[in-house]
């Protein structure tokens, strides 16, 4: 079983699941704030946001994040020259790498994010919305102290379910270079075909690991936190 | 729809509000497509040069069809495998003997967790490993085999739902005619938690369809591979890029359309017992079991 401790010494399996970690994090960040924008846009009552929100939704969830991944890097950063890391730092390129991804993997699960969190709107009673009106509420502050907070607690399955996508969806930043866990997993079989199904099972368990607490949180939480009707 | 118990019809005054802000909105999302196209502009990515070559018969022919070709024959087999697994698991999961329901749930939840791309590495090197394939087939048999298991294992919950969801008396019923449980299922269950299936089925399409592309990681020949290869060609990298990105979105749009027609035809219908079912369009995510209407 030298495998596994070459896992741990000569890889540094943990500094890529690490890698992976903190791009989910970051990612999982982004994606909520820009899901939510659009989410609010989809349900404002100005029919030009609405088309916008739509057509986001409509055209980023239909493109698939492998191609999303890789026009990050060849299409925004070779070709147009969109540089998000300081150029003189010596370790531009893996910066560069990791904020394209993060980038890339922050604007293809928004429009997850903001179905979530419309599917959200939708569990809010019809009265609640009307007595926000009936006292006065314009649209947005109905929005933000009666139907947005309610949203969320009833999105929280939904968004649980894409945050784990997005765990699993971050091996693909590998295509463009950033040294998480699917990467090392491919140079581990590279240099060891003989122990392919122990390497897999490390990478595989690590995943497991990483997902299947979420879910069972998000499960809980969503019982524990909907609005009891 | 959501949208409209949010607000009240407008009044004079909110009506002008709308219509300011309406304006910003358009006026902001001109500025940034100026800025988009004049940044492309700026690198010459506009000229005629770089896309002229959409317009002759040699990308089409020898990019873009073989890509698209690539594209739908790894998609169509992962479709066709994904629903045996699934069917076999999903049934093997609602099973009443405890030694083939506990291994079937295991693999499904397992095949959940873990991320398609790791099990396309992961297959690839078995294949080239243990030379299970001709040479140039392990791409596409290791992107046929993680697009399966993974989708089969949505399928298989599916299955299940779809199950849960049908009248507890369809069984009883069946039960009281002397079906065995196995026929049951067979004759009774399956056949209408399939139709519920149809439209998720068909809304996986475009999960399916959409992952394809994680095999140009492991070089396998589809659309988004050739994009690369006519921008090389080229060197009109961004354009071939937005070619091959619209051809996608296309074909899913209106798959997904055909999802929502073959629902609703289904709701007006009512041909199965349990409704239709719909799955979480999330890729490769765990699947929203939802039975029943949302009260939209």
């Amino acid at each position: 079983m030298d495998v596994i401790s070459e896992f741990f010494s000569e890889y540094d399996g943990l500094q890529a699941f690490r890698t992976t970690i903190y791009l989910t994090l970051l990612s999982a960040l982004l994606a909520l704030v820009i899901g939510t924008v659009v989410a609010v846009m989809r349900v404002s009552p100005i029919r030009v946001l609405q088309l916008i929100g739509t057509a986001y939704v409509n055209i980023i969830r239909n493109t698939p994040l492998t191609l999303v991944i890789v026009f990050c890097n060849l299409g925004l950063f070779v070709q147009l020259g969109l540089a998000l890391a300081n150029k003189d730092s010596h370790t531009f390129i893996n910066d560069n790498n990791f904020r394209l991804a993060v980038l890339g993997l922050s604007v293809y699960h928004a429009s997850f994010v903001a179905e979530a969190i419309r599917s959200g709107v939708n569990t809010v009673p019809l009265g609640q919305a009307e007595a926000a009106r009936a006292i006065g509420l314009p649209f947005l502050k109905t929005l933000r102290y009666v139907v947005l907070p309610q949203a969320f607690r009833g999105a929280i399955a939904p968004l649980g379910n894409v945050l784990i996508a997005l765990t699993k969806n971050s091996t693909v930043a590998s295509v463009i270079g950033v040294t998480e866990a699917s990467a090392v997993m491919k140079v581990m079989m590279e240099n060891r075909p003989d122990v392919i199904f122990v390497v897999f099972g490390i990478f595989a368990l690590g995943f497991v690991i990483l997902t299947l607490p979420v879910g069972v949180l998000f499960t809980s939480l969503s019982k524990r936190l909907a609005v009891k009707r | 729809m959501s949208g409209t118990v949010l607000f009240d019809a407008p009044g004079p005054r909110a009506k002008r509000l709308y219509f300011g802000v309406g304006v910003v909105a358009v006026v902001a999302i001109l500025l940034v497509l100026w800025f988009v196209l004049d940044r492309l502009n700026e690198k010459g990515q506009l000229t005629a040069a770089k896309w002229k070559p959409f317009l002759t018969g040699e990308i089409w022919t020898q990019y873009i069809l073989p890509g698209l070709a690539g594209t739908l024959i790894a998609a169509a087999i992962s479709v066709v495998l994904a629903m045996v697994v699934g069917v076999l698991l999903g049934v093997g999961r609602l099973s009443s003997q405890a030694w083939v329901r506990w291994p079937c749930g295991v693999l499904v939840e397992f095949f959940r967790a873990v991320p398609v791309l790791l099990m396309m590495l992961f297959t690839y090197a078995l294949y080239a490993k243990y030379e299970l394939f001709p040479p140039e087939r392990y791409a596409l048999a290791a992107v046929v085999t993680g697009l399966t298991l993974y989708n089969g294992s949505v399928v298989a919950e599916l299955v299940r739902s779809g199950v849960h969801s049908l009248p507890k008396g369809q069984s009883e019923a069946a039960m009281a005619i002397g079906l065995t449980s196995g026929k049951s299922m067979r004759l009774v269950l399956l056949p209408q938690a399939i139709t519920a299936m149809l439209p998720a089925i068909v809304g996986q399409l475009v999960v399916i369809l959409k992952d394809t592309a994680l095999g140009y990681i492991i070089t396998y020949e589809e659309l988004l591979r050739k994009a690369e290869q006519i921008g090389n060609y080229k060197s009109n990298l961004v354009p071939a890029f937005i070619v091959i990105g619209a051809i996608f979105i296309i074909i899913n749009y209106l798959l997904t359309v055909v999802a929502q027609r073959v629902e609703s035809l289904m709701r007006r219908r009512g041909r199965s017992a349990g409704g239709p079912l719909t799955a979480d369009p999330v890729d490769q995510s765990t699947v929203a079991v939802v039975g029943q209407d949302t009260n939209n």
